[in-house]
């Protein structure tokens, strides 16, 4: 029987995938670690130690994108998981217009996010844009906000939970109507409030979604590299500079053993992260 | 009391959408429809006098209707690294999810990686550069197919666990060998999830930019939204045009949206949570 076994699963049948899937994405990522410590053409490569590592770090404007990567990561992260629970919430509630705005909601996912990021640059110019326009109506005087060095990043990051958001909220959507109903009627006969249902009900359970949303926003916001090159190409100066978008900097400059450098450093940070925080959050979840 | 609450509420967050997301697609639409000294003020009234046709084509006529190249590149890269994705997906799926085998925890941590780990780009170069692969199309789908793959995996993995062994053992019985249960059997039998699969992926590829923009330069290569990228300079004076691109880049996935949505958003999920 087991030989049956083996010839029925047999692992021919991942060959052709295991193949493509290591040429292209397992064998690169072994060889960036040592590429990352040449100076290099694609043809040429020249071992320099750890000169692109210490280069990374010692120029301000390479080592900001280390810090805006962690800030990017943890403000889109954590914003999309407030707004996605509030979201979820909402939309399990019973609304007439609940569809609707489920719709709504999650469709910027699925609009290409250069669009989305040209659209909100245009919108926020500091003088025409109609954001400004708009808090100018209503008597405030609005603020540069892709030019002001202190605030740019934040305006991106704003534009990305704008675009994520809805994913985020399908995510608790599902966990939320997961939850089985005797929660509900038990807080009903002991006569619990919304905010008892909320807090003590709703929170602790859709604790499975909380973890999915963190570490897929997390590992996102970490990658993240299009909508900020599409709204501020990095900059002003260097101040919306992330890990992704200096690797394709570097990359356009030929420098080519410092933008590998620059994966590595990326490839550290988010195993360095991401695993840490995942096996804490199943651990939590564990406990409940 | 407590009903007009609720309806006052329900307004509230009706009138909520329209700002924060109807307004930016609004704003799209209506200059789209201007002309390009209009279009520069950048707000959001109606056109004076309405251009739409004007500016699609004059979109589509630039730089030598370098946007139906781009579709056409866009739509056959998509298409191709789909079906790809999907019998190679399915395959893998197939084997790791039915063998126990030393060898299964390492590929399923394989898999989990690149659901993870960005790629390195410079090295990804480097090896496709060494295969001949490099700037081609051909190149840019297994490129696709090679990071969407986790994902696909994933996805048929946990639909396959739900089909009984029973279906395989009877099929071995009668004298299938794993080719014949596999292709005649189970890849019918994993429908709803390839259908999931294809539209995910379609939304994810054909949006995609940054793997264009690294491994298929040139305008000869264009895809939509590298026309996009592509305009952004030279578009600086001329917003009607730039937003007339967007809109037409917009329509696939607005289809897909409107045909798919319940699909799209149960292949996310169930993604979400096993990822």
């Amino acid at each position: 029987m087991n030989k049956i076994f083996r010839r029925t699963y047999s692992y021919y049948f991942l060959l052709p995938a295991a193949i493509i899937y290591f040429i292209i994405f397992i064998l690169p990522t072994l060889m960036s670690f040592f590429f990352s410590f040449t100076r290099w053409d694609l043809t040429n490569w020249e071992f320099i130690g750890f000169d692109n590592f210490i280069t990374f770090f010692n120029e301000q404007s390479l080592s900001i994108g280390f810090k805006n990567t962690v800030i990017y990561a943890v403000v889109t992260c954590g914003l999309k998981v407030v707004s996605g629970l509030l979201l979820g919430v909402l939309l399990t509630s019973n609304l007439r217009t609940k569809d609707y705005l489920r719709s709504v909601i999650f469709f910027p996912t699925l609009v290409s996010t250069i669009a989305v990021g040209i659209v909100f640059s245009v919108m926020m110019h500091p003088s025409q844009g109609i954001i400004n326009m708009a808090l100018d109506f209503i008597g405030i005087q609005g603020p540069d906000w892709l030019g002001n060095t202190h605030l740019a990043l934040f305006s991106v990051a704003f534009v990305d939970v704008w675009k994520g958001v809805g994913f985020a909220t399908v995510i608790y959507i599902a966990g939320i109507l997961s939850i089985p109903s005797e929660y509900y009627e038990a807080l009903q006969i002991d006569g619990g409030s919304a905010w008892h249902k909320f807090w003590n009900i709703i929170v602790p359970l859709s604790r499975p979604a909380t973890n999915s949303v963190i570490i897929l926003a997390f590992i996102g916001g970490l990658r993240s590299f299009d909508l900020i090159w599409a709204m501020t190409k990095g900059g002003p100066g260097f101040t919306t500079d992330v890990i992704a978008s200096i690797i394709y900097k570097q990359y356009q400059g030929g420098f080519y053993g410092l933008a590998t450098a620059g994966n590595v450093i990326l490839f550290l940070v988010v195993t360095a992260l991401v695993f840490p925080l995942y096996t804490y959050l199943n651990r939590k979840e564990v406990d409940l | 009391m407590k009903k007009a609450r609720k309806v006052g509420f329900e307004v509230l967050a009706v009138c909520f959408t329209i700002v924060a997301f109807w307004v930016p697609f609004y704003f799209i639409f209506v200059n789209s429809g201007k002309d390009a000294r209009e279009a520069s003020s950048l707000n959001i009234s109606w056109p004076s006098a309405t251009h739409f046709w004007e500016n699609m084509k004059a979109v589509i006529e630039v730089r030598d209707h370098m946007l139906i190249r781009a579709f056409f590149n866009s739509i056959v890269l998509t298409l191709v690294s789909i079906a790809i994705l999907i019998v190679l997906a399915a395959m893998a799926a197939y084997v790791l999810q039915r063998r126990r085998d030393r060898f299964t925890p390492l590929m399923n941590f394989l898999i989990l990686a690149g659901l993870i780990i960005p790629p390195a780009i410079v090295p990804t170069i480097w090896v496709m550069d060494g295969i001949g692969l490099f700037k081609t199309m051909l190149g840019l789908i297994l490129i696709e197919v090679a990071l969407s793959f986790p994902f696909a995996v994933l996805l048929y993995k946990g639909f396959m666990a739900a089909i009984p062994r029973e279906v395989d053992e009877a099929a071995v019985i009668d004298g299938s060998n794993g080719f014949r249960l596999f292709f005649s059997i189970i890849l019918p039998l994993l429908q709803p999830v390839t259908a999931t699969v294809v539209v995910v992926s379609a939304v994810t590829i054909f949006n995609d930019f940054t793997n264009p923009l690294y491994f298929l330069p040139g305008s000869k290569n264009v895809t939509v939204q590298l026309t996009l990228y592509n305009f952004q300079s030279q578009f600086a004076t001329q917003y009607n045009l730039l937003f007339m691109n967007i809109l037409l880049i917009t329509i696939p996935p607005l289809i897909l949206f409107l045909l798919f949505n319940k699909r799209i958003v149960a292949g996310m999920t169930a993604g979400s949570v096993k990822g």
